[in-house]
């Protein structure tokens, strides 16, 4: 009886090992939004430029877009949001932003240090429209399609690989108005 | 120049002569055992050249190499370019088995003592670590790959926050740490094979550990020191999964340290030391795991790749799952028992080890948590510094109760008179001590400080008094007592720090124009300008800011924001006044309305005592190994 005990280590390390290997299992571009295949949520939320102008799910239709969750306190922004300068202006993706319980005056001068790759912006200050969408943090990206459906979500940051293996192709097939594969 | 080729074919060299490493005490009839120590050095011979084709691709900016592409950049400093060498996942893998080659090698040289046969099987376990790296390196992470025909002009340069002296010695002293654990772990696994175990085995296996330990310590005061001063936010320690990665292996490494010490002196706790050898190097393993597997940093950190998880996982298995199970079915072998007192340093030590234990299982649940609860189900969680503090700080503060004591318990057993008797003094200077502190300390949370320092005095008074009957008695002081009070001393240090800056620092975030003053406790900030500056691949916003103390001004400080050349992230350069005392610490923040700027400002009692008391602890256990070859050399303890 004693000596199962030295037993308990590796049994320890056995149910520790499974559990990382689920965790490796767990893609990160593979979570599931609960909106996934259904409409944007209802929303009205004021413009980054104009304040006084509301933005609302009416703002998303006639063409596919990326919706870009994004905030100044985000380390990884910084390293994605180059790529975004870059795929809006060379590929012409329609790229709204939604800044994500920030300061609206440090994401002004942001977007105007470092270019702005946004249609427009939306502020969603309290992170409401956030938590409707089901964001865990930033950066994140919803693809929808020309009828404000939401048809892919990307958790983290989108860079050259992430584009070119993943979203540009979803991006090309929810492109049409027609919007079928 | 066909040169990081070379390299790649002296890393596949280097993984094969691995492998014959191993099968050396496999099939002793085969191989004669000597050859191993040949074969050690050989294999350290290839995985030194990689590392230096290497160095050398990041030194004449090749940015054929895609590693060199990503990771440098030829505005540079030289200095910088060779660090970026291991500012990366490939480089940071190369640098690991380069650094576990270079024990193998110290053990081939270092290790006479021991049988040829123990000697071979001790590098043939290391060798077996040595393969798994050299393939994942090969497999997964070749550090050689090019990128051609199309050789960019120039690189995406170096991280900046990577740009820095402690960014230099950082990794290299850590993995000495997590790595030199494996001499400890290969030991470990001979004496079960080997189904031997007598007291000369702990005898040399000590100062292993000991420097191991002494690096991991140094490693990670390096590391906090460095995200203290770079990452701009002022903090010492953020309970971040990278380094909770760090400190995990050593609360065990000290656990083992201390079992050590008891089988080394009373030939007891043979089983506990052999398990804290095996578990001290698996949790380096595992940390490197959890770090380069992108398994824990959060999916926004980092680039998750499944592949090079798994192949860790598997590695993992391998080694840590079958470590375990030789120590499950062979250990019963080894074990005998000894008798000792309620009241002697065996108790003590054991009570040591099992609370070093519990702190180290509940920083890995507290890092694995999130892990554990998205794999059943159960959402997504994080786990941040208010869990850390309250579950491992008290674990951590009983152990420094505890320690203070281990000066005047002797082995086997103490007589509780004269155990009372010699904390009588020390009791009373400590009463002594409280109305000093009452007077000294300010008034906001007066008693958690008073019991703070009290606990750091327990410390002191206890080693002074050790140091004081010795000196008195004029009896020899064996090494290995000094070196025990010289790192206990460190211990005191650090947690006077760390009580005096989390209870009495200060942080403010400020606006401030140009001209104007914000007073914070003895101290005024008087914003003077904000100007520019240019540095070798940078330009930067700077601030002037005098701190102003009564009358006087104290001393002109200089905040930066840099904007690297090569890249869009702008980074906070804090300026700080040191000071043994306290540190005042300013940092740019962002333009805001008009010429104002926000800033952030803190004054931070006693920070630096954190990082010496940790050299300290490293200075203790260096002693220890001198203490132990100057026994070797002939005098008996």
């Amino acid at each position: 009886m004693k000596s199962l005990w030295r037993f308990l280590p590796v049994g320890v390390f056995v149910l520790l090992a499974v559990f990382l290997y689920l965790g490796l299992g767990r893609d990160a571009e593979h979570i599931d939004s609960p909106l996934l295949e259904k409409p944007l949520p209802v929303f009205a939320l004021p413009d980054l430029s104009d304040p006084d102008r509301l933005r609302t799910q009416e703002d998303f239709k006639g063409a596919a877009t990326l919706l870009n969750v994004w905030a100044t306190w985000c380390i990884s922004c910084r390293v994605e949001h180059p790529f975004l300068v870059r795929i809006a202006r060379e590929q012409g993706v329609r790229i709204v932003g939604l800044n994500y319980k920030d300061d609206g005056t440090a994401a002004t001068t942001w977007l105007q240090e470092r270019g702005d790759p946004y249609a427009f912006t939306i502020v969603d200050a309290d992170g409401r429209l956030g938590l409707d969408l089901g964001v865990y943090g930033a950066p994140e990206t919803y693809l929808l399609d020309a009828h404000g459906v939401i048809r892919y979500k990307h958790v983290g940051v989108i860079d050259e690989r992430v584009w070119v293996d993943i979203l540009q192709p979803q991006w090309k097939r929810w492109q049409s108005p027609g919007g079928q594969p | 120049m066909m040169w990081p080729e070379l390299g790649h074919m002296a890393m596949i060299l280097a993984t094969l002569l691995a492998l014959l490493l191993v099968l050396v005490p496999l099939f002793p009839t085969l191989f004669p055992a000597r050859i191993a120590r040949v074969l050690a050095l050989s294999h350290a011979g290839c995985v030194l050249l990689a590392f230096a084709v290497l160095l050398k691709s990041f030194y004449d900016n090749d940015f054929s190499v895609l590693l060199v592409a990503n990771n440098s950049h030829s505005l540079l400093p030289w200095y910088y370019r060779l660090t970026a060498t291991w500012g990366n996942h490939e480089g940071s893998m190369l640098l690991w088995a380069l650094v576990l080659s270079l024990w193998m090698a110290l053990v081939a040289i270092g290790v006479r003592s021991q049988t040829e046969q123990f000697v071979s099987r001790v590098l043939g376990i290391m060798g077996s670590i040595a393969i798994g790296f050299g393939l994942f390196i090969l497999l997964t992470s070749s550090p050689f790959e090019r990128v051609l025909p199309d050789v960019p002009v120039n690189g995406a340069d170096l991280n900046p926050l990577l740009q820095d002296f402690a960014m230099i010695v950082h990794p290299p002293t850590l993995y000495m740490g997590y790595v030199g654990l494996c001499v400890a772990f290969a030991f470990a696994l001979a004496a079960l094979w080997e189904g031997r175990l007598d007291a000369s085995w702990a005898k040399h296996v000590r100062p292993w550990v000991l420097a191991a330990w002494s690096f991991l310590t140094i490693g990670i005061a390096l590391g906090s020191w460095w995200a203290y001063y770079e990452l701009g936010w002022g903090g010492w320690w953020f309970w971040d999964p990278v380094e909770n990665a760090s400190l995990i292996p050593w609360l065990v490494a000290t656990a083992l340290l201390h079992s050590l010490a008891v089988t080394e002196r009373r030939d007891a706790f043979r089983g506990w030391t052999l398990l804290l050898a095996i578990l001290a190097f698996a949790l380096s393993l595992l940390g490197t795991f959890l770090v380069r597997s992108g398994v824990l940093t959060s999916v926004h950190a980092f680039a998750a790749d499944p592949s090079r998880g798994l192949f860790i996982l598997v590695f993992l298995g391998i080694v840590i799952g079958g470590a375990l199970l030789v120590y499950a079915l062979r250990a019963a072998a080894l074990v005998k028992p000894v008798r000792f007192a309620a009241l002697s340093r065996e108790t003590l030590l054991l009570v040591n080890n099992v609370l070093l234990l519990v702190a180290a299982a509940t920083v890995l649940l507290g890092t694995l948590f999130p892990l554990l609860m998205d794999a059943l189900g159960q959402g997504r969680y994080s786990v941040g510094p208010p869990y850390f503090n309250l579950a491992v700080g008290p674990v951590l503060l009983f152990v420094v109760a505890l320690l203070a004591i281990a000066p005047v318990v002797r082995w086997q057993s103490t007589a509780s008179g004269v155990f009372i008797r010699s904390l009588r003094l020390p009791l009373v200077a400590l009463l002594l001590l409280v109305p000093v502190l009452a007077y000294v300390l300010p008034a906001h949370d007066r008693l958690a400080a008073i019991a703070g320092v009290l606990l750091s005095a327990w410390v002191w008074v206890i080693v002074v008094q050790a140091l004081w009957q010795r000196w008195r008695s004029s009896a020899r002081m064996h090494p290995r007592f000094l070196s025990m009070l010289v790192a206990h001393t460190g211990v005191a240090v650090t947690l006077f720090g760390v009580v005096m800056v989390g209870l009495y620092g200060e942080a403010r975030d400020i606006r401030l124009a140009p001209k104007e003053t914000y007073a914070l406790g003895a101290y005024s900030f008087y914003l003077e300008s904000i100007g520019s500056r240019t540095g070798p691949n940078y330009q930067a916003v700077v601030g002037k800011v005098l701190l102003i103390e009564g009358n006087d001004v104290r001393a002109e400080l200089y905040p930066e924001k840099r904007h690297y050349r090569s890249g869009g992230k702008p980074m906070t350069e804090a300026a700080i006044l040191p000071g043994l005392m306290r540190d005042v610490y300013v940092v740019l923040g962002e333009p805001l309305d008009g010429e104002a700027w926000s800033l952030r400002v803190q004054v931070k009692p006693a920070i630096r005592w954190i990082w010496i008391g940790a050299a300290i602890m490293a200075l203790g256990g260096m002693l220890g190994i001198w203490a132990k070859r100057r026994t070797d050399s002939g005098r008996a303890p």
